[in-house]
């Protein structure tokens, strides 16, 4: 199989943490996947597939903004947002600053910090469709509705906290809390999504 | 109570700028610029300086006013050893406590015993020993404490050089099976010897470590960066500055592009007047020798 490129969004937020989530679940899925930092504009277009890391959605939109890879970040083809990077990827966000805007690829409206500040956090185990994994949930933001479209893969008590939707040729999969922090196994199904697509 | 979640917080804000403000109006330009946090307080440390007397932790109407304008996390300092204005702050629901040199300490023996609390602390360090006994302590990130207030940042790199150094040493110990060594270090240090070995093996501090102190430049962000932090603080440097919305957005930008020096350039074209800034063999306090 011909190597993937896969690109994480690297000016700010838990951007490491991604890079080794993704290359165990690379290994452990015997994929040859490129695991490559972006922060310029260049690389944007030749990626198979972005990971948008935790942080604060408002510097990272006006990071990829200044930069000018805002566009083009929205034209790959595949993307994967935990927190932030969920906030990122929606349609409709509740409590944003006023000039800050989102990708809006995906059919979901989400709000941020929806449990409240640093110590309203919170960790516990969860079921998913992916199994049941321990979910880290940092000034997290709640899905609060999502198209018919949209594909739900994990729930906290009745709250929709992951989910996936394909879009034509498109694939975009988001998580309110941090799989990277915990587990390979959302980065696992992302990284096989890519050959699936 | 549990640190984990705060050393997750930090993480988040790697690669960030968290900027000094004293109102409402100051923390939305930092939020516009693209900080990743604020630090709410009553005088930034350059005017500090100037009026000198007790610095104690901000009035509570003022954290709130800020919590309100803005979305990005809100952290605020308190006394070296004050855990009654932690307890404080841990109410007023700040997203990270900062026990703070730059406010007069209150303790001169003990720092605040931070495992006791849910809210997460930040700390300063000079060296290896100083940012592994706040770790200790609870602390779930460290900043180096340069010398708040100057707009120098000769002590900040000082700092960060002495934190890098101390941990190749480590290194060197590990790598070798040194234990005796290892065990003498812990005991200078005075941290646990189980804390010493996993700095060791990491290769860096277990916790997220912002360069702070001294900071008034984009080329002052990218040199702390470039030599190893996760991310800074910046006081006085924007708001003293002659355009502080420009200065603050010019440093969020050579932060997040540390090491391409064409972008850090073009961050530091007309910014106008940095803010004046002092020798350190001119000051009457050094603000970095609080704390143990």
């Amino acid at each position: 199989m011909k190597s993937k490129q896969v690109g994480i969004l690297a000016f700010h937020g838990d951007v490491s943490e991604h890079i080794e989530t993704s290359k165990h679940a690379a290994k452990n899925l015997q994929l040859d996947i490129k695991v490559i930092p972006v922060r310029i504009k260049n690389i944007i277009r030749h990626l198979d597939a972005l990971i948008i890391p935790g942080g604060e959605s408002t510097t990272l939109f006006k990071l990829c903004q200044r930069e000018g890879m805002w566009e083009d970040m929205g034209k790959v083809k595949n993307i994967f947002g935990t927190c932030a990077g969920a906030i990122m990827l929606s349609k409709s966000v509740i409590h944003k600053i006023p000039d800050q805007k989102t990708l809006e690829l995906m059919d979901i409206e989400i709000d941020r910090n929806a449990y409240g500040r640093q110590i309203n956090s919170f960790e516990k185990d969860i079921d998913t469709s992916l199994g049941r994994i321990h979910a880290v949930f940092i000034r997290a933001p709640k899905i609060l509705s999502v198209g018919t479209d949209v594909k739900i893969l994990a729930e906290n008590e009745g709250e929709i906290i992951a989910c996936e939707q394909k879009k034509g040729n498109s694939y975009y999969l988001a998580s309110c809390f941090h799989p990277e922090l915990t587990s390979t196994v959302f980065h696992e199904y992302f990284l096989k999504k890519i050959y699936q697509n | 109570m549990n640190n984990r979640l705060g050393k997750n917080l930090a993480q988040m804000l790697k690669g960030g700028v968290i900027m000094d403000v004293v109102n409402a109006e100051h923390a939305i330009i930092a939020e516009k610029a693209g900080a990743v946090a604020v630090m709410a307080l009553e005088r930034v440390p350059s005017d500090i300086r100037a009026t000198g007397g007790v610095v104690r932790m901000s009035d509570p109407t003022k954290i709130k006013e800020i919590q309100a304008a803005v979305t990005i996390p809100v952290m605020a300092k308190c006394r070296i050893g004050h855990f009654v204005e932690a307890q404080i702050l841990e109410t007023l629901e700040v997203d990270f406590v900062d026990e703070s040199e730059v406010l007069t300490p209150a303790d001169t023996q003990f720092h605040i015993d931070k495992k006791k609390f849910k809210v997460p602390f930040v700390c300063g360090c000079r060296d290896l020993g100083e940012a592994l006994r706040r770790i200790d302590e609870g602390a779930a990130m460290i900043r180096t404490k340069g010398e708040a207030g100057t707009g120098n940042i000769v002590e900040a790199v000082k700092h960060i050089r002495a934190v890098n150094s101390g941990i190749e040493e480590l290194k060197k110990f590990i790598k070798s099976k040194n234990i005796k060594k290892l065990k003498e270090k812990a005991k200078e240090y005075k941290v646990s010897y189980e804390l010493l070995i996993k700095t060791a093996k990491l290769g860096r501090l277990p916790v997220v470590n912002f360069a702070a102190g001294g900071i008034a430049t984009p080329a002052d962000a990218a040199l702390c960066m470039q030599l190893g932090v996760d991310g800074v603080f910046v006081g006085s440097g924007i708001f003293k500055s002659s355009n502080p919305e420009k200065r603050a957005k010019a440093i969020v930008d050579a932060t997040a592009h540390y090491y391409e020096p064409d972008k850090i350039a073009k961050a530091s074209e007309d910014l106008g007047e940095a803010m004046k800034g002092q020798e350190i063999s001119a000051l009457e306090t050094k603000m970095a020798l609080r704390g143990i």
